[in-house]
């Protein structure tokens, strides 16, 4: 099969299937594990400086900033990110330096908030590389071929731009249709960082509301660490076996960490904190400010107990399951700074 | 001269407008939400809104934050995934996209990655998100963004989604899904689409007090003028004021 165009990003996260499927014989066990243990040993234990990391989640939604603080905390070094809709997380890895490259789908932007003051500027002056452009599709369906155990998935998205361009994958001619498709290469990250609704100390977990990629991501990962707002009985799984979302054989960790992905949203459970995100947009405008941040949030607290403590504790994130169910008014302060 | 609605509310009704009853639209943060729920709550109740989090047929209750925001699958029909509401789009079931973009070319192509050189940016703006997935395999993709002689330019600074690439027949050649493409694009001086056997830009509508010479001033590359140019229709009291019930604190449509 001729290839009619091959994007010139760097191709990073793939795997020849063969070697995949020798390494997951080798390191993922089919056994019913307790597989509960600390953040700390488990980003000790599976995210090694230089890792390719991507997180579960989207955006502001549903991302273990639990799992991203004890990154930060134990300062680790040189990660590449999946940039798939890479927001909070990626902000704070790359202002926190402990991420240097990242294959972009969107990043440096924080949605209706603006573009990210921290992560921006590590861009522009080459503090973080990016490695590669890709769509948010795009990166999808690297994961969706990953999960399927193959080298790569054709789709229609990319073509004829220079988001192709850049990007690694390529076109070739479709042996069926004769036209030109895009051939995505396969991801698999080192290690995905994922916050669930529920699961068992097995990993057997539950996500309610939209799973966006976290299915095929799971299936994707070579390591996955999985914090939890609440920890269930196994029995609970087996009662509603159609709930699973992700099986315990794709889980290497386990921790149970109640608002694990505050700032970020947590569905039926507790809005956006735009308060804590505001502070952080306010204060990253500044080199000196991430330093701040870090010092207050991370460094500076012990535990992430000790993190709701300082964010405004049970009042704060009563007030956030009250916005989340549309019970109390958003307050941002980002948004009165944009109507002066 | 004093009037009772700001752009942003004019381009959300203007966009709203496109949009028809018992069609799906792939909605994106802003003014996109803005315009579809607008809709919803006005000529189109069965609007079929999808968001690329995986939100399928919400009953947005109010201004989401996010394509990801719990609001984008509230009172839904499903709460999905990217990988579903993607294959959706490539499969055919999307009618309309809506994009916004820093930089626009007259073939309707777009650039939200960087302004100066890839390889180190003057600016870095987010990627393409889902925005060249919704500008591939929608089968309209709206534009709506501001106008002036720097965003409506000759030569983008990257291509990050396709519009109609360099003219009739691209799209198709370069393997992206046929009878796909650019259908409107909307600023804050008037309302345009895509002469069909050029593919490139036409003024079809400027906003009230807005003239065509203040159109071409603020455009960047030869913009096709027809004969006869329509002036949009600004937005009753009644519309503002369920604008001011979708976004109560402002968020999108204060400015």
């Amino acid at each position: 099969m001729d290839v009619l165009q091959a994007g010139q990003g760097k191709l990073i996260g793939w795997h020849d299937p063969d070697e995949h499927r020798a390494w997951v014989a080798e390191h993922k066990s089919r056994a019913l594990n307790d597989k509960r243990t600390t953040l700390e040993a488990a980003v000790e234990a599976y995210v090694p400086d230089g890792a390719l990391v991507a997180c579960g989640g989207f955006g502001h939604i549903r991302v273990s900033m639990a799992a991203i603080y004890e990154i930060i905390r134990q300062r680790k070094q040189d990660l590449t990110l999946c940039g798939k809709t890479a927001v909070h997380d990626s902000d704070v890895l790359i202002g926190a330096g402990c991420a240097n490259r990242i294959e972009v789908a969107y990043a440096f932007g924080h949605e209706l908030r603006g573009l990210s003051p921290a992560s921006r500027r590590a861009a522009e002056t080459g503090r973080c590389e990016v490695v590669a452009e890709i769509s948010n599709a795009g990166y999808q369906w690297r994961f969706s071929a990953a999960a399927m155990g193959l080298p790569f998935i054709p789709t229609r998205v990319m073509l004829g731009t220079d988001t192709l361009k850049h990007s690694s994958a390529r076109v070739v001619e479709d042996p069926f249709t004769g036209k030109p498709i895009t051939l995505l290469p396969a991801c698999y990250p080192d290690v995905v960082l994922m916050h669930v609704h529920r699961c068992d100390k097995h990993g057997n977990a539950q996500i309610d509301g939209i799973t966006i990629e976290d299915f095929e991501l799971a299936r994707a990962a070579r390591r996955l660490i999985m914090t939890t707002e609440e920890l269930i009985d196994n029995e609970m799984i087996r009662q509603a076996p159609q709930d699973t979302i992700i099986p315990y054989y794709l889980v290497d960790a386990v921790i149970e960490v109640p608002y694990g992905a505050h700032p970020t949203l947590m569905p039926g459970k507790y809005y956006f904190d735009e308060q804590h995100i505001g502070e952080w947009l306010r204060l990253s405008k500044t080199d000196e400010g991430v330093a701040e941040y870090m010092d207050r949030y991370v460094y500076g607290v012990d535990g992430f107990s000790a993190y709701l403590d300082l964010i405004g504790g049970e009042d704060q994130l009563e007030y956030l399951r009250q916005v989340e169910h549309l019970e109390a008014p958003l307050k941002a302060p980002w948004l009165e700074e944009k109507r002066k | 001269m004093t009037r009772d609605y700001n752009p942003t509310q004019l381009l959300a009704y203007v966009a709203a407008g496109l949009l028809e009853d018992s069609s799906s639209v792939f909605v994106g943060t802003g003014l996109p939400m803005i315009a579809s729920m607008l809709a919803q709550r006005t000529h189109a109740p069965n609007l079929l809104i999808i968001f690329e989090a995986g939100g399928i047929g919400p009953q947005v209750p109010v201004l989401p934050i996010s394509v990801g925001d719990s609001r984008t699958f509230y009172r839904a029909v499903s709460a999905s995934s990217m990988h579903d509401v993607m294959s959706a789009s490539q499969s055919g079931y999307v009618d309309y996209g809506f994009l916004g973009a820093a930089q626009i070319d007259a073939y309707g192509n777009l650039n939200t990655t960087v302004i100066g050189e890839w390889e180190r940016p003057t600016v870095r703006f987010p990627g393409s998100g889902g925005a060249n997935d919704v500008g591939s395999l929608c089968w309209h993709t709206i534009i709506v963004m501001r106008q002036d002689p720097r965003r409506f330019v000759e030569t983008l600074d990257f291509l990050t989604t396709p519009g109609y690439l360099d003219g009739p027949g691209a799209r198709e050649r370069a393997g992206l899904p046929a009878g796909t493409g650019p259908y409107r694009v909307i600023t804050q001086l008037g309302l345009f689409d895509f002469e069909e056997t050029t593919k490139r830009m036409r003024l079809l509508a400027t906003h009230p007090g807005v003239s065509v010479a203040d159109v071409q001033a603020a455009t960047g590359f030869e913009l096709l003028i027809p004969a006869e140019v329509q002036i949009t229709e600004p937005p009753s009291r009644q519309v503002l004021d369920v604008m001011r019930e979708i976004d109560p604190t402002g968020m999108v449509i204060s400015k």
